[in-house]
């Protein structure tokens, strides 16, 4: 039954409604355009409204009607490779319908209606199937195998299941009370979807990027958050996880961000190969693009939206990450709704709840098993932009209280021309423990070692430098000008990362440990070589150091990895000493 | 038929109050009529079934309760015609230069529609701008927003004045127009910047749009979107390729401030609204290239940081949706260094897409990265020598040191009307003043670069 009420008052993006009696979050269409608003206050005979479009022209006295479903996004086969604004609008659709700027008014809708999939049936009449669980497969794309699911609130007995092609609309099973299901569900973005068991993350989430994987791991199922000020490469990193790392599915979200860089990452993507599977990426990735100057309560949606799709594949048993650039964005989204209800505000102008919708947003990333059987996990990583890059601003703050993984980005870093340019020494990863028994079993014994040696290396870099400032390097005994010298070899030639560089833009887990191990071999001999009475300069002048730091780049990597060693040991040899 | 009410039942600061109107439309265009016969514009903040709430553009001197206030039924719009070009318009819209009005080809809604990602293409035409630090570090491409950040009293319109000159794509002579958009800016800073588009015929090919700083505050809100209406109507209907310079944008922060405290809003940073992000990103974002469209809207708008403090909330938002900014330094600008641009803060987050092999040369970047390293030693060393003095430095440092200066001297300085080529002079510097420093020092140099363009090499081979 449809109920109409009008529009009481239009303040921007809040409007006020009155004549219906819609429940908190409902979706309603507002004005003659149909605008798509979502309730989020109810006072006494009127209602609150967020609208996702411009107001413009909007008057008091038009037509409200309620849609009785609270913002939900559509899921099914179809959603990998697509490009949606923040409230599921394919961006695609969008332009065919409107053309290159984004008109207000237009619907579309979250899956291809038309395009038909081929369904396998998994389960046979007579089964009896719960919440969550299979009932057949799609193959999505080459690698994705899509598992049609029975929405989580649903169970009962198959009374007639089909097999073929069909659209996600039609009806492919039903149950013997009657309960049609087909290949597509709605779920409401606000609420996580169901899980059976929420698991300890184990596994590391490897991005080929060596700081990350090396020094501050984030694990499967885990949450890291890249705080960085303007400048320092934030969206770039986050692009370079987006890219490389070994999850099954990404999800990146563009919220509030820069139109061009969307246009980059739009158009960059879909030619880019998965390491893995040497598929296109795009195969794998479901992108939200909600720009800066794209309507604001969309942006608030666009987190929500991108991590219920996350979820669905994690419910699949997939490994899933989320990418959500940037969460500085969406937490000044909600300020800039919370100023215009006039709400008391809290910390600089933000609402107080935003520290309960940060961890309530951060708390759906997990390893779980499935209420299906299957066991998956969502990877949260949010990038935040502090203004001024003060780390002490409440979204910043909020979001370490909440993450295990905090890569600090710095801007003095990134003007050095040294990327990535996440500081050693402020950032840290609470992954480090429960993932050395994997590191251990699949990477080498040593290499917990190894990274530990080079931590420490840059640590005690940092203080003797602090005396380097004073009294200039020349100053410093020689053992501690060969310490600086193997943490600068740390720092150039295993840390810095260059992500424009075709083979050094993804460095796998053996590189990663050869490297090190290489350079730790520099260091041994040296000390050895200075205990034994060999000049300093003549340590430091070893040939094979410095070609050491090109090998990374070459494209047959063990070999000249072997070709510097071996150099390295012969002129170590004549150096004599011992 | 428009009905006239006499209806307003508070004024305050430059809001009005009206009650028992008709249905009235978010942000209409309305016209006050005051007793003394004057009318005066605002536009609609707030409407509901019992009052409305409209922002004067003129300032509410002069109103009382016997004016009249007429809704207009449409939001506020621009009147575009190619014809545009070489005019002098108000920062409202209205001609300046005693000409006629504008005949209109179409009226196009000020506030814009946003750019559907899907639909950008992404920018990457190199524009030699004949400025080393912009052209060879910090590179500027057609659909970028690249703001200079500067602060009182220093050259910023000298800079940008020379870019508007000199700004070019190499081998290409597509047709070129310059908006500009003065918002607060004082009369005589307004006439130097017209003085010099008349020297130089840039007049012609431009359309400028002055409110200056005793034109009302409100109106500042409304000019750079009159002036991005212009721009984009030129660009994507006339396919021009399209120089948008705004200034001041900390000016229309400050209006924009003003108004959120007029409305009493809850405010955030330093009395800032909190949704300065969102209306800033509605301006910078409306640069880009959009696929199939020959037309192209940059932009390069000048900001002046209030205490030369990076931080402050105006520089910081916009550093978060710019492709980058330029810093002008006050520092370098004592030294009597011109264009004062230091490039360590400074960055261009498009300049990999515009440079390279086939757009500028194939060294490019590792030079340039080069010099960042080296340059940034450099500036850390000289703090090292006034504590330590120059004889602690070893011979390397002190090589490094003598680079800074160098870096300065011969790649930062150049006079005001030096349009420098990106080979034949950027580069060409850049390399000369790599070379006083030892090989082995140029890390970040491939050796084939080095071979190629170093001028040691360059000699053997010729």
């Amino acid at each position: 039954m449809e109920v109409k009420g009008e529009i009481y008052r239009v303040a921007g993006p809040v409007v006020t409604i009155t004549g219906i009696k819609p429940r908190m979050y409902d979706v309603v269409k507002v004005g003659h355009e149909g605008l798509m608003g979502e309730v989020i206050r109810i006072k006494g005979d009127k209602a609150t409204v967020q609208v996702y479009e411009d107001t413009s022209g909007i008057k008091p006295g038009e037509p409200v009607e309620n849609t009785g479903m609270s913002l939900s996004v559509e899921l099914g086969p179809g959603l990998l490779k697509s490009i949606y604004d923040g409230i599921q609008r394919p961006l695609k659709v969008l332009q065919e319908k409107m053309g290159d700027f984004i008109e207000r008014g237009v619907t579309a809708n979250g899956l291809d209606r038309d395009r038909k999939w081929e369904f396998k049936p998994t389960v046979s009449s007579g089964d009896s199937v719960k919440g969550g669980e299979v009932i057949g497969v799609v193959q999505e794309t080459m690698k994705i195998e899509h598992k049609i699911m029975v929405p989580p609130n649903v169970s009962g007995t198959v009374a007639d299941i089909k097999s073929g092609e069909f659209t996600v609309e039609e009806t492919v099973c039903v149950l013997e009370d009657g309960t049609e299901l087909q290949m597509m569900q709605k779920w409401s973005v606000r609420s996580p979807r169901p899980v059976a068991k929420k698991l300890m993350p184990s596994k590391p989430l490897i991005t080929g990027q060596r700081i990350l994987d090396g020094l501050f791991p984030v694990a499967k199922g885990g949450t890291a958050a890249i705080p960085g000020p303007f400048g320092s490469g934030k969206t770039v990193t986050q692009q370079q996880l987006a890219k490389w790392s070994d999850t099954d599915i990404v999800v990146y979200i563009g919220c509030g961000e820069r139109g061009n860089e969307m246009a980059d990452v739009l158009n960059e993507f879909p030619e880019l190969e998965d390491p893995k599977t040497g598929r296109p990426l795009m195969e794998r990735t479901v992108l939200i693009a909600n720009t800066s100057n794209m309507p604001v309560a969309a942006r608030e949606a666009s987190v929500y939206t991108g991590i219920t799709i996350a979820e669905y594949y994690r419910d699949m048993g997939y490994d899933v990450s989320l990418m959500a650039d940037s969460t500085s964005r969406w937490a000044e989204s909600m300020r800039e709704i919370s100023s215009r209800l006039e709400e008391m505000p809290g910390e600089e102008g933000y609402p107080a709840y935003l520290s309960a919708r940060l961890s309530e947003f951060y708390e759906r990333a997990g390893a779980v098993h499935s209420l299906a059987g299957f066991d998956g996990s969502i990877t949260v990583i949010g990038a935040v932009s502090p203004p001024g890059g003060d780390f002490s601003e409440p979204v910043t703050q909020n979001t370490l209280r909440i993450v295990k993984v905090f890569w600090a980005l710095d801007a003095k870093l990134s003007q050095r021309r040294h990327f990535p340019s996440i500081n050693w020494l402020t950032s840290y990863s609470l992954y480090t423990q429960g993932l050395a028994d994997w590191f251990t079993e699949n990477v080498a014994p040593d290499w917990i070692d190894l990274r530990d040696n080079a931590m420490d290396l840059l640590q005690q870099e940092s203080e003797l430098q602090e005396i380097v400032q004073l009294v200039g390097s020349d100053a410093l005994p020689e053992d501690q000008q060969l310490t600086l010298e193997i943490a600068r070899m740390v720092r150039e030639y295993f840390l810095q990362q260059n992500a424009f560089h075709p083979v050094d833009t993804f460095c796998p887990f053996d590189k990663q440990y050869k490297l090190l191990k290489a350079i730790s071999r520099y260091g041994e001999m040296a000390n050895a070589a200075l205990e034994s009475g060999v000049p300093m300069g003549d340590i430091i002048a070893v040939e094979s150091k410095d070609e050491l730091a090109k090998v990374k780049f070459e494209e047959d990597f063990e070999s000249a990895l072997n070709t510097v060693m071996t150099k390295m040991d012969e002129e170590f040899a004549k150096l004599g000493g011992k | 038929m428009t009905k006239e009410y006499k209806t307003i039942t508070e004024v305050s600061g430059p809001l009005i109050f009206i009650e028992k109107t008709e249905p009235v439309g978010f942000g209409e265009l309305v016209n006050i009529n005051l007793p003394d016969g004057t009318t005066k514009r605002g536009q609609v903040l707030d409407t509901s079934a019992e009052s409305v709430v409209v922002q004067v553009f003129e300032g509410t001197g002069g109103l009382n309760d016997e004016s009249g206030v007429v809704f207009t039924g449409e939001t506020i719009k621009l009147s575009v015609a190619k014809d545009m070009l070489g005019r002098i318009l108000s920062g409202a819209g209205e001609p300046l230069d005693g000409g006629p009005r504008i005949v209109p080809d179409d009226r196009i809604d000020v506030n814009g529609a946003s750019m559907n990602p899907y639909s950008r293409m992404p920018p990457e035409d190199f524009i030699q701008t004949g400025i080393s630090t912009i052209d060879g570090t910090n590179t500027l491409v057609r659909g970028q927003k690249l703001p200079i950040f500067s602060g009182a009293g220093l050259p910023h319109n000298e800079i940008a004045l020379q870019i508007a000159r000199q700004a070019k794509v190499l081998g290409s002579d597509e047709p070129f127009a310059v908006v500009f958009a003065a918002m607060g800016i004082t009369n005589e800073e307004a006439q130097y910047f017209m003085e010099d588009f008349e020297k130089t015929g840039a007049l012609e090919r431009a359309v400028v749009f002055l409110n200056l700083a005793d034109d009302p505050a409100v109106e500042r809100l409304i000019t750079p979107r009159m002036a991005l209406t212009a721009a984009e109507y030129l660009a994507y209907e006339h396919d021009m390729h399209v120089l948008v310079i705004l200034t001041d944008i900390t000016n229309y922060c400050e209006a924009l401030r003003q108004m959120g405290a007029a409305r009493e809003e809850v405010p955030g940073r330093r009395g800032y609204p909190g949704y300065m992000y969102t209306d800033l990103a509605s301006l910078y974002e409306r640069a880009g290239v959009i696929k199939g469209k020959k037309g192209s809207v940059t932009q390069f708008s000048i900001l002046t940081m209030p205490g030369d403090d990076i931080t402050h909330p105006i520089p910081d938002l916009s550093g978060y949706i710019t492709e980058g900014q330029i810093v002008v330094s006050r520092e370098l600008h004592m030294k009597g260094i011109y264009p004062p641009i230091n490039v360590l803060p400074s960055l261009s987050r498009l300049m990999n897409s515009g440079i390279g092999e086939g757009k500028t040369r194939d060294d490019h970047k590792a030079v340039s990265d080069q010099m960042y390293a080296l340059y940034a030693e450099g500036r850390d060393m000289r703090g090292l020598v006034a504590i330590v003095g120059k004889d602690a430095l070893s011979e390397r440092d002190q090589k490094v040191l003598e680079f800074a200066d160098l870096f300065e001297d011969r790649f930062v300085r150049q006079s005001r009307d030096e349009d420098r080529h990106i080979i034949d002079d950027t580069l060409r510097i850049a390399w000369d003043i790599l070379s006083e420093l030892p090989e082995s020092q140029l890390a970040r140099i491939d050796n084939q670069f080095i071979e190629k363009y170093h001028p040691a090499h360059k000699a053997k081979s010729e």
